[in-house]
């Protein structure tokens, strides 16, 4: 028996339950509630990485409802590496958080707990109806969340991340209705056994389920033309809720990474490869749009914001080559823009609190009450996100370059790639200078305490670690790859139970 | 017959939601985007539940004279879909009620936004 692979969701879920009974705690109370379980979330995901590391598969049927009709939980190698990344960027959000946003609004530590679980829950389900459940629990607790502190920029650019959610999540179940009324199967792993034998006939069907996933999974990703709700919504979020959402987009790589793997892969004669002709050439246009965002921002807030996007047009322009060293490859920049993006997000707000009036604006301000302290973090961090050596973004984009090597896609991404970093390199030079020399007058305020900086130093520890480790992390991202190229043992784990207990 | 007819009704019910659902959806009221979003929701859920396949006059539940059974299983889903739906227009309706008060509007993009 091996229970440990609902943790993940069950942690959060009983700690915001705690959070919302225990709502006239104190404050103090609460915090170490929240801070205590996701310290627990984090080892349970490295028990869980290290469980998945050895090879082999997890398959959890709730309620021991045999595969196919109960929901499984599934772990491999890749869902390990996402619980174990939430709770990664989950701590220092939480940790900045406990500096004074929870007091902003109600309910932060409950909701935050929910928005984990969900994460949690869509990474681990092998059932594409839970996957769905998931989505939406993580989307009504990032409702919440993203509403947090109140204000009249937040209620706006909520209001239309809420409506265009809502609008991705009546499409999701349009989509599930065609692929159950074609396939009569939710379960991931049964699909991937039934859509290779589909009947000619359906072949417009199942080519419009698979795209109309892509779609739902491209709004949750926010690709081109889906994105932009994106700049607004994150860049008035509040920082550590912002620095969670790193990896809400992740969320929609990780579904078509799974999806376009598992379920309708390449190799399937009525696909012909559609997702990845269509993905290819998408997401390079959303790298390229975005990278002109970052470049004409007028406020770091936006700047990072659109950092996001073109992490997510870098990733699947990656994954959209389908070969074990592009997804190895984009495995390792996941991990590593999920992490400095936080990171960058936590840091401008120390920033911006620091310049006074102008806040995040790319325009003269006050000077920072700490300019070598916060200079040395954001050169630190402009470093990693644009990807010069030494740190990860370099050695992440060197991987993923490499990987095309031989493909026809090679010119096109070879272009794009580059001539984003270049951008990439310009605009966080020019946000540096403006932010930190750029300067008038007097300083007017009061210099952030270490336990402000604690967590913006702890993602960039992991990003370092991520870079001076990058050999057994590219050795474990590529054994990842080599499991989702191959899909038939996760099929054989999920569905040959032989009646015994999991 | 009469299957056929219900097959038409429902086939044609979802459509003409789907479409009232889209069209409302992009208006710039927050009242008429709330509409459009519930518009929307019903038929993704109807369109789910047909997605068993339509039948008449099968036993729902286990009995010995039954020739055949409807699919469960979408029944069972679009209730999930049904209760996440209805929370999620609900928390929309209070955010834009909301968003009317901070923002003094109900325009979608707030004050100063164009088009109707």
């Amino acid at each position: 028996m091996n229970h440990w692979i609902t943790l993940p969701t069950l942690i959060p879920a009983f700690t915001a339950v705690v959070l919302l009974l225990g709502a006239r705690l104190e404050l103090a109370t609460q915090r170490s509630i929240s801070v205590l379980s996701t310290l627990a979330l984090i080892g349970v995901s490295f028990a869980l990485v290290w469980q998945a590391a050895s090879g082999d598969y997890v398959a959890y049927e709730l309620g021991n409802w045999p595969a196919p009709f109960g929901i499984v939980l599934v772990l491999d190698r890749l869902s390990a590496l996402m619980v174990l990344l939430t709770a990664l960027v989950g701590l220092p959000a939480l940790l900045y958080a406990v500096h004074g946003w929870d007091t902003k609004g109600k309910n932060f530590h409950a909701l935050f707990q929910f928005q984990l679980m969900g994460l949690n829950g869509a990474f681990l389900t092998g059932d594409i109806f839970n996957l769905f459940v998931f989505f939406e629990i993580l989307l009504i607790a990032s409702y919440g969340l993203i509403l947090h502190g109140g204000g009249e920029r937040r209620v706006r650019a909520g209001m239309h991340y809420v409506v265009f959610n809502l609008t991705g999540s009546a499409f999701f179940v349009v989509a599930l209705g065609v692929i159950y009324g074609a396939f009569g199967t939710l379960n991931m792993a049964d699909l991937a056994l039934r859509v290779p034998q589909a009947d000619p006939t359906q072949e417009a069907i199942l080519r419009a389920g698979a795209l109309l996933l892509l779609v739902v999974f491209s709004v949750k990703a926010a690709l081109l033309p889906l994105y932009f709700w994106l700049p607004r919504a994150y860049g008035s979020a509040s920082a550590p809720v912002a620095a969670l959402f790193a990896i809400m987009t992740k969320v929609g790589v990780y579904s078509i990474l799974r999806v376009y793997t598992l379920v309708f892969p390449g190799t399937v004669p009525m696909l012909d490869g559609l997702p990845a002709k269509i993905l290819f050439p998408i997401a390079l246009v959303t790298l390229a749009i975005a990278m002109i965002g970052v470049v004409g921002a007028r406020s770091f807030r936006r700047v990072v914001a659109y950092l996001v996007i073109a992490s997510v047009g870098t990733l699947l322009a990656v994954i959209a080559l389908f070969s074990q060293e592009a997804l190895a490859a984009a495995l390792y920049y996941m991990v590593h823009s999920t992490l400095i993006v936080a990171a960058l997000f936590l840091l401008t707000e120390l920033i911006a609190e620091q310049r006074g009036v102008r806040d995040d604006v790319l325009e003269p301000s006050t000077p920072v009450a700490q300019p070598a302290v916060l200079g040395s973090l954001f050169f630190v961090g402009a470093v990693a996100v644009a990807g010069m050596p030494p740190l990860s973004g370099f050695l992440g984009k060197i991987f993923m370059l490499q990987s095309s090597l031989g493909t026809e896609q090679l010119p096109w991404l070879f272009a794009v790639v580059l001539g984003g970093g270049l951008l990439g390199f310009i605009a966080m030079g020019r946000a540096g200078s403006v932010l930190f020399w750029k300067t008038e007058g007097e300083t007017a305020s009061s210099p952030a305490s270490g336990a402000a900086i604690l967590p913006v130093v702890l993602l960039l520890l992991l990003v370092g670690t991520l870079s001076f480790l990058a050999e057994p992390i590219s050795a474990y991202t590529n054994a990842a790859a080599e499991q989702l190229m191959e899909p038939e043992p996760y099929i054989r784990a999920v569905l040959d139970q032989g009646g015994e207990a999991p | 017959m009469d299957f056929l007819v219900m097959e038409m009704l429902v086939a044609t019910g979802v459509g003409a939601m789907a479409g009232a659902g889209v069209y409302l959806v992009l208006r710039a009221r927050t009242y008429s985007v709330i509409l459009g979003l519930a518009l929307l929701g019903y038929a993704a859920n109807t369109f789910l539940f047909a997605s068993g396949r339509l039948s008449v006059g099968l036993a729902p539940v286990i009995s010995d004279d039954a020739l055949a059974y409807p699919d469960p299983l979408p029944q069972a889903l679009v209730l999930t879909a049904i209760v996440i739906g209805f929370a999620m227009i609900a928390f929309a309706v209070v955010l834009m009620l909301r968003a009317h008060a901070d923002l003094g509007t109900d325009h979608v993009d707030g004050p100063g936004g164009a088009g109707r």
